[in-house]
């Protein structure tokens, strides 16, 4: 036994009370009494117990109605009711009311040892249940959010602080930075996360299908509609509903979305039952939503209503410190998933990545680790396995200085800073490369 | 703990030497000096005529607080079938930590259940019962160990299967209690 497990007795007759008090005592238990089921109930409002053991027929509130209210108070409570009249009826009221199990007054030594014994495996289970949950949630839990700068670790505050409630909430974000991987942390942390987290890329589809997606269709709503089809909504009943790319429905869906928001409920495509489903619902965008308001091309009171709580979620050039943890992270990630001994990166090829501005953001940064796990020796990512030459041309390049610096660094890279070879590529001579180097203070990287 | 001794108080007849097995049996479990004394209660006061049956928390009751004094363990020891009002029957009872303890050997011989009678089953799985009682009354709770005389027993069977003796853990936790 792990723990102590606690009983509370409830009976009114002070001899049963007693016996069983006794009985427990002397299996090791921590035990409790009751004389009614209204002092249980104040009982149980302070201190929680394992185990109720519960007469039915009681003055006052009997024990079947205080099961009833032991549930609400605490759902996976295990209550055991006693009755020296027992009819079937009873019996079923109490399995149906959620009893644990239902024995009749005087019952044998052993039928109380194995009632006993059944009830504490029950909740040894429930305790191993619960902490496996934990565990499968701290692996699945933010672990893909890398990162140690102060802008990542104010988006993991925005979660922990938002996850717990019901609020709708929009992530938002350029492309490539991780909004899904937001949502799925709000929703992995929340009260809903042993339910579906339902996601829809409200872009990819046509007004119809976003319809007919989101609200389910009936058989024959439609030329193709062959059988009944739950919609997402449906799907994430006390789950969460992840609506990516929101800024790109219709006016028409805007209008739909609004009111089931509103109402929880909705109406299958070619269908006329109403139904209900209790879901949270995370947005994500890479646009301006409230510019997309003040033009009118975004209904403000849609607006309204998912933007309860925002979520920034910043561009990797926001967070370049970030990066180091990231390549280690993506490089460990595609060694595994390629059954490949764990590479490493060389200094300068990880300053080449440290000093890129990755307009298609943490996305990007892992299509280059993956590419140059794939084509690379299999024991170090060096420069030659990044493809940042074809995408030198970052944001923070403004001037034309800059871009001639730029591209003459690269290409000196490229050939080994053979200035011969380098001057023929870029078609000038080499004294003309000479001023070149010395005007922008280029030097070869270590 | 002041304790003197134990003092085992049989009701209604029993024979000397199956007494003086039992407090032999006691002494050499818990090296305390064991008396006999005899004790003397109207048990139809305790006969419930519906279960056909006496009540073991009412003469627990009355044995604590006709027989028992601070320093002295005290079982009453019976021969009638005992039963506490949520339980079908028991073999004994005490209180956890307290002063008394009783048990009975109604239920403990072979030939209730339909076996040959043999009296040197009655007087060992009375020894084991007392012991056990007397165990929770030095605040010893049911243990896990099979052979130990303070696991639970809710029939004979189980309690042919332990020992008369205290596991080394009981047996640590009662010297801590000394």
């Amino acid at each position: 036994m792990t723990k102590k497990i606690s009983i509370l007795i409830v009976d009114d007759e002070e001899s049963v009370r007693d016996s069983l008090y006794n009985w427990f005592i002397e299996d090791g238990y921590r035990v409790e009494c009751a004389e009614n089921a209204r002092i249980a109930l104040s009982m149980l409002e302070n201190e929680s117990f394992d185990i109720i053991l519960a007469d039915i027929k009681m003055p006052g509130m009997d024990g079947l109605e205080m099961l009833r209210r032991i549930k609400l108070l605490k759902s996976d409570s295990i209550v055991i009711v006693m009755t020296a009249f027992a009819t079937v009826d009873t019996a079923v009221q109490a399995l149906k009311n959620g009893a644990f199990d239902y024995v009749t007054k005087p019952f044998d030594p052993d039928d109380l040892s194995h009632l006993i014994r059944n009830a504490s495996t029950q909740i040894a289970l429930t305790e191993e249940n619960e902490n496996l949950k934990k565990k499968v949630v701290s692996l699945e839990n933010v672990e893909d959010l890398i990162g140690k700068s102060e802008p990542i670790k104010k988006v993991l505050k925005d979660i922990e602080s938002v996850a717990q409630s019901n609020s709708s909430v929009v992530i938002t974000g350029e492309s490539g930075t991780g909004k899904e991987l937001v949502a799925r942390a709000i929703h992995s942390n929340s009260p809903r996360k042993f339910f579906p987290l339902v996601s829809v890329h409200c872009g990819a589809l046509t007004e119809s299908l976003l319809e007919s997606e989101l609200f389910g269709h009936e058989k024959g709503a439609f030329t193709g509609a062959m059988y009944n089809r739950k919609g997402r909504f449906e799907m994430a009943d006390n789950g969460t509903i992840f609506l990516d790319e929101i800024a790109t429905i219709s006016s028409k869906m805007q209008i739909d979305l609004l009111r089931v928001l509103e109402s929880k409920t909705f109406v299958r495509v070619g269908g006329n039952k109403e139904i209900s489903s209790d879901f949270r619902v995370i947005c994500a965008t890479n646009r301006d939503l409230k510019s997309m308001v003040e033009k009118g091309t975004f209904r403000e009171d849609l607006f309204y209503r998912l933007n309860v709580v925002n979520i920034y979620v910043p561009p990797l050039r926001e967070r370049k410190e970030d990066i180091p943890f990231l390549v280690e992270y993506f490089i460990k990630k595609y060694c595994t998933s390629m059954n490949r001994p764990p590479e490493t990166i060389d200094s300068a090829a990880l300053t080449r990545l440290e000093e890129f501005d990755y307009p298609g953001n943490v996305r990007e940064l892992e299509n280059m680790i993956e590419r140059a796990i794939v084509i690379g020796n299999g024991k170090k990512i060096t420069l030659k396995d990044l493809p940042l030459e074809k995408t030198v041309y970052s944001n923070s390049i403004e001037s034309l200085d800059d871009l001639e610096k730029t591209h003459i660094l690269q290409i000196l890279n490229k050939y080994g800073w053979n200035i011969s070879r380098a001057a023929k590529a870029l078609k000038v001579d080499r004294v003309t490369l000479y001023n070149k180097i010395s005007k922008y203070g280029l030097k070869p990287s270590v | 703990m002041d304790l003197q001794n134990i003092t085992l108080i049989p009701f209604g007849y029993f024979e000397d030497d199956f007494l003086k097995d039992i407090a032999e049996a006691v002494n050499h479990e818990f090296l305390f000096s064991v008396n006999i004394r005899e004790g003397h209660l109207d048990l139809s006061e305790f006969y419930d005529p519906g279960r056909r049956q006496y009540n073991g928390t009412k003469l627990l009751k009355e044995v604590d607080s006709m027989y028992s004094s601070d320093s002295n363990k005290t079982m009453g020891l019976f021969s009638v079938d005992l039963f506490i009002p949520i339980l079908t029957y028991i073999f004994g009872q005490a209180f956890l930590n307290g002063r008394s303890g009783i048990a009975s050997h109604y239920r403990l011989s072979n030939e209730r259940y339909g076996i040959v009678s043999d009296n040197k089953f009655v007087s060992d799985r009375f020894k084991k019962e007392v012991i056990h009682e007397l165990g929770h009354t030095f605040g010893l709770v049911h243990c896990h160990i099979s052979t130990c005389v303070m696991r639970a027993s809710t029939y004979v069977e189980d309690i042919d299967q332990k020992s008369a003796n205290l596991c080394i853990s009981c047996r640590k936790e009662f010297n801590s209690k000394l």
